[in-house]
């Protein structure tokens, strides 16, 4: 048993291609079978995938899902941010230039859109719940947005530890939220073209979310949400430690 | 060659990040700023500039394609590594601050997307049967 497992541990990735294998072949089936293909298979994959990042969370208590389980380490680098990166990047091939420029300015203005109202909304819940001050309530708003921002800009004000926390928290609810959710959503608000996928990314911006998302959605559009969440990060990091700060501030005088 | 197809990814891939995290030095933040975004555009140049000129030939797409097939099976090991304990015990708050504003940047999609389209908009199966750019 120990042979096999640091057989495991030692061959990780290719164990991770052969445990993703198995998950989106049983996934298929089963979209097949028994959802009659209501449901696609990638999408069921992937709420498996968060299943079992919530297992592997229980049992080991890490931050890393499944991959704190030491056999199932590989996965990680499987789904680290290099290759996450490195496919979407190799999904632009046959994306349509055309398209993006066209949008190029929707996509802008969705850009700064969702990381304001999303940076809004959040700090007013922060402070229905009385976190009152500038800090918190700053903090809070940017976790909402991606749970990167969130401790960037916490550590840039000065926040507290605990606050940092409840704000990348609040990221990966989100995280989780946008990746099962915009299958189900996708219907209703039009989620079935290369524009509206740019918005989408814009407005959205959790980079593995609408990641996810959109290719539970239809693999199609990865590469145009993907093209404008990538700059949400950034912008938010710019916007939220800044001027979104001093506004709080300001509207807290 | 296969690997022609993979490295020029990568090259696209390194120069869009590292000008991604350029950027962000330059703008003072701790993040890379767009670095994908601007890989993939590399990409899209390069590729149609390959295709001009003849040096696209099938087996050095493949080098790509490939990776452009492992993109479903990636996201899916980024689901099974991501913090889900987290985001159910971070309590209420959490929650609301994840659900609630996300809720309505959803509901803003419709509309803006209403308010920018400009003349007809393709979907993915009609814009697949295109040629593509």
């Amino acid at each position: 048993m120990e042979t096999v497992t640091n057989f495991l541990v030692k061959n990780g990735l290719v164990f991770g291609f052969l445990v993703i294998g198995a998950i989106l072949y049983f996934s298929n089936l089963f979209s097949e079978k028994v959802l009659n293909k209501k449901i696609p298979g990638a999408a069921i994959a992937i709420i498996a995938g968060l299943v079992l990042a919530y297992i592997g969370g229980r049992i080991t208590g890490g931050k890393n899902g499944i991959a704190d389980v030491k056999i199932f380490s590989g996965i990680s680098f499987m789904g680290g941010a290099m290759l996450r990166d490195f496919t979407i990047v190799a999904s632009a091939m046959g994306a349509s230039f055309v398209v993006m420029k066209r949008t190029g300015l929707a996509g802008i203005i969705s850009l700064f859109l969702g990381v304001v109202v999303t940076f809004g909304v959040g700090a007013i819940i922060a402070y229905m719940y009385g976190y009152t001050d500038a800090k918190s309530m700053t903090t809070i708003g940017a976790g909402a947005c991606t749970f990167i921002i969130g401790p960037i800009t916490g550590t840039a004000v000065g926040a507290s530890s605990d606050v940092i926390a409840l704000s990348i928290a609040a990221g990966v609810v989100k995280s989780v939220l946008v990746t099962i959710g915009t299958p189900f959503v996708a219907k209703y608000i039009g989620l079935n073209n290369p524009q509206t996928a740019m918005i989408y990314g814009g407005l959205i911006g959790t980079t593995s979310g609408v990641a996810a998302g959109l290719a539970a959605t239809d693999p199609k559009l990865v590469p145009y949400g993907a093209l404008t969440a990538t700059f949400y990060t950034g912008l938010g990091c710019l916007l939220c430690p800044s001027v979104l700060y001093l506004a709080v501030n300001a509207l807290l005088r | 060659m296969t690997i022609y197809g993979v490295a020029v990814l990568a090259a696209c891939y390194i120069t869009g990040q590292l000008f991604g995290e350029g950027l962000g030095k330059l703008l003072g933040i701790d993040a890379n700023v767009g670095g994908v975004g601007f890989a993939m555009l590399l990409l899209i140049l390069l590729s149609t500039w390959m295709i001009k000129k003849g040096f696209l030939n099938p087996e050095t797409e493949a080098g790509v394609n490939f990776w452009n097939k492992m993109y479903i099976p990636v996201i899916i090991a980024m689901s099974a590594t991501q913090n889900v304990t987290a985001a159910l015990l971070g309590g209420m708050l959490a929650i609301l601050a994840g659900v609630i504003p996300t809720a309505i940047a959803f509901l803003l999609i419709p509309g803006l997307s209403k308010f920018f389209k400009t003349g007809s908009v393709e979907t993915a199966s009609e814009l697949k049967n295109k040629e593509v750019i």
